[in-house]
């Protein structure tokens, strides 16, 4: 520091410099590939997780909108149709066939068609869907709370987590399914809603049944509902993971 | 305009030794220094201990912190890359839109559109090469985000990482300011500092910079700065953020109340970060040109040399 910088030591701070932003762009992205590298940035999601919950109310209420508010046309993400042998035939019968199974670490493993899905108390909200890609819609959702079929299912006291099995499976054969714990299972606003914009949901929201879990991204509501599942944990559920997405690196808690 | 050496020049040697007082005077300090009363002093000791560690340690880790938070930003963007306003995105109605459009010819070319009108931006916006040079359908191209291709979840993972390493640094820093009234003593411009403003952005203009004393605090211009980035844009930047959350929208609803809606905070974030890069150009520019050794030299061990007067602009008052 009380030396003067000669000239040769600062050529050499200034490539330095150059280098290191080079090497930071480069180390950056190849971190990326490193599965300890993207542990170690996956730990902010359970700070995320549990800051988030910390100082939110349990039963804090997403904002509800006007049907002034509603958006022209509700994009379809995603699968657009199932396209299976199974699902097509369901359409076939305008789901008149077609059963939610509710099983897994339950008192009462219990079956409904949509009609007596519908005959069920229900609950309609229009809400904003927020996809992880940045874009939001606002849509007319109506709905059973999830809440009234597990107090009919009885969950085993071990259990934590509720699985939905979709209808859709990648290309790979791999079946869309999702996961969310008891805090958001209970909340009022998590539905399974039969109805968008006061019609029947149409095949590409995810007919005849899909999940709204108003406080997370749009990614953790699966369409296509086929099987409901009481777990203690997801462990031996395709990746593991917890979801479909997050088998792929998305975050289980989608709450940004 | 200044050789970098002569700032340098002044830099203590044996005989500064003696001088340098035993305890550093803390920057501000010395307000009522003895300098304007006495005769001019022989150039006494030019240092300056300016930076205390943890104002150090806080910009760097800025440093580390903003260009990841930008090019991840950017990665995130790609995924939808088009801004709204309000709640929701009618696909039909963008403030800004990148997109690639297929030519007649076969052609891939980026255009993007801002308040509907549209603009080509092909290799930049909209459509760019990827690292065999081919063209494809891009948001921001592959040199500006992290990871370089498509990769959301990636991005995701980088940007909500850093982001806590951000609001953790800003909210010591600022914790910092208050408790140890860095903010009063050096960064919130002051009635004297106001009516100085207009000489300030005339010597900013015409590249004439304060030298010795005056070059002991920050100008008028610098305090605006710094104050706005880290009280306003801060602050701003990251409650957009937390507004596209549809947890914390459930948590605090006046979050979409403040920003008109989860898109509009989306617009607002981005130009926020735009903001930002145009911050930060700017402030490495005057740091290169205001003496960049002594100015880096600074930042990363506190200390600094005050410029020698020699080119110092007229004093009218």
């Amino acid at each position: 520091m009380k030396k003067r910088i000669s000239l040769g030591r600062r050529q050499f701070l200034t490539r330095a410099a150059q280098l290191s932003g080079l090497l930071f762009l480069a180390g950056c992205d190849s971190l990326s590939q490193k599965p300890w590298f993207e542990g170690f940035l996956s730990s902010a999601e359970g700070v995320t997780r549990r800051v988030q919950r910390l100082i939110t109310p349990r039963k804090a209420m997403a904002r509800e909108f006007t049907e002034a508010d509603l958006s022209p046309l509700f994009p379809v993400n995603g699968t657009e149709n199932p396209d299976t042998d199974e699902y097509l035939a369901l359409v076939e019968n305008r789901f008149a066939d077609w059963q939610l199974e509710i099983g897994g670490l339950v008192e009462q493993p219990a079956r409904f068609s949509l009609a007596a899905l519908r005959r069920l108390p229900s609950r309609t909200q229009i809400t904003r869907h927020d996809c992880v890609e940045g874009w939001s819609a606002i849509g007319k959702w109506k709905g059973v709370p999830l809440s009234v079929i597990l107090d009919q299912v009885r969950p085993h006291p071990q259990t934590r987590y509720v699985v939905f099995h979709s209808a859709d499976p990648d290309e790979m054969g791999q079946y869309y399914y999702e996961s969310i714990d008891f805090e958001d299972a209970y909340h009022p606003q998590t539905i399974l809603a039969y109805d968008l914009n006061d019609q029947p949901l149409p095949i590409g929201n995810g007919a005849p049944l899909r999940l709204r879990v108003e406080r997370q991204l749009g990614y953790k509501m699966a369409k296509y509902v086929m099987r409901i599942e009481l777990v203690e944990n997801f462990d031996s559920i395709a990746d593991g993971k917890g979801g479909y997405w997050e088998d792929q690196g998305y975050e289980w808690y989608a709450g940004i | 305009m200044e050789e970098p050496n002569e700032t340098e020049r002044p830099l203590p040697d044996s005989k500064s030794e003696e001088i340098t007082p035993a305890t550093p005077i803390p920057s501000g300090a010395d307000r009522t220094a003895p300098e304007a009363v006495e005769p001019p002093a022989p150039p006494a000791d030019r240092r300056r201990f300016r930076h205390p560690l943890f104002v150090r340690l806080a910009h760097w880790l800025n440093v580390v912190c903003l260009p990841i938070l930008l090019m991840s930003g950017f990665q995130i963007f790609n995924a939808h890359p088009a801004l709204y306003w309000g709640e929701r995105s009618d696909r039909d109605r963008p403030i800004l839109a990148m997109k690639g459009v297929r030519t007649e010819s076969g052609e891939i070319r980026g255009v993007t559109t801002l308040f509907g009108h549209p603009f080509d931006t092909t290799g930049l916006f909209g459509a760019s090469p990827d690292d065999s040079g081919k063209r494809y359908r891009r948001g921001f191209p592959e040199w500006a985000t992290l990871p370089a291709h498509q990769w959301l979840a990636m991005g995701r993972r980088w940007h909500f990482f850093f982001a806590w390493v951000f609001v953790i640094n800003g909210l010591l820093f600022a914790a910092y300011s208050f408790a140890s009234r860095h903010l009063w003593r050096d960064l919130l411009p002051r009635q004297e500092d106001l009516r100085k403003i207009g000489r300030s952005i005339r010597d900013h203009l015409f590249f004439r910079h304060p030298a010795g004393e005056e070059a002991a605090h920050y100008n008028v211009l610098q305090k605006i700065a710094y104050t706005g980035v880290v009280f306003v844009l801060g602050p701003l930047i990251v409650l957009t953020g937390l507004t596209m959350s549809p947890n914390l929208d459930a948590a605090f609803p006046g979050l979409l109340t403040l920003f008109g809606g989860r898109q509009s905070a989306r617009t607002i974030h981005f130009i926020a970060a735009f903001t930002f890069i145009g911050y930060t150009l700017v402030h490495v520019l005057m740091v290169a040109i205001t003496g960049l050794w002594n100015n880096l030299r600074s930042m990363i061990t506190g200390w600094y040399s005050l410029p020698e007067s020699g080119e110092k602009h007229e004093e009218t008052n």
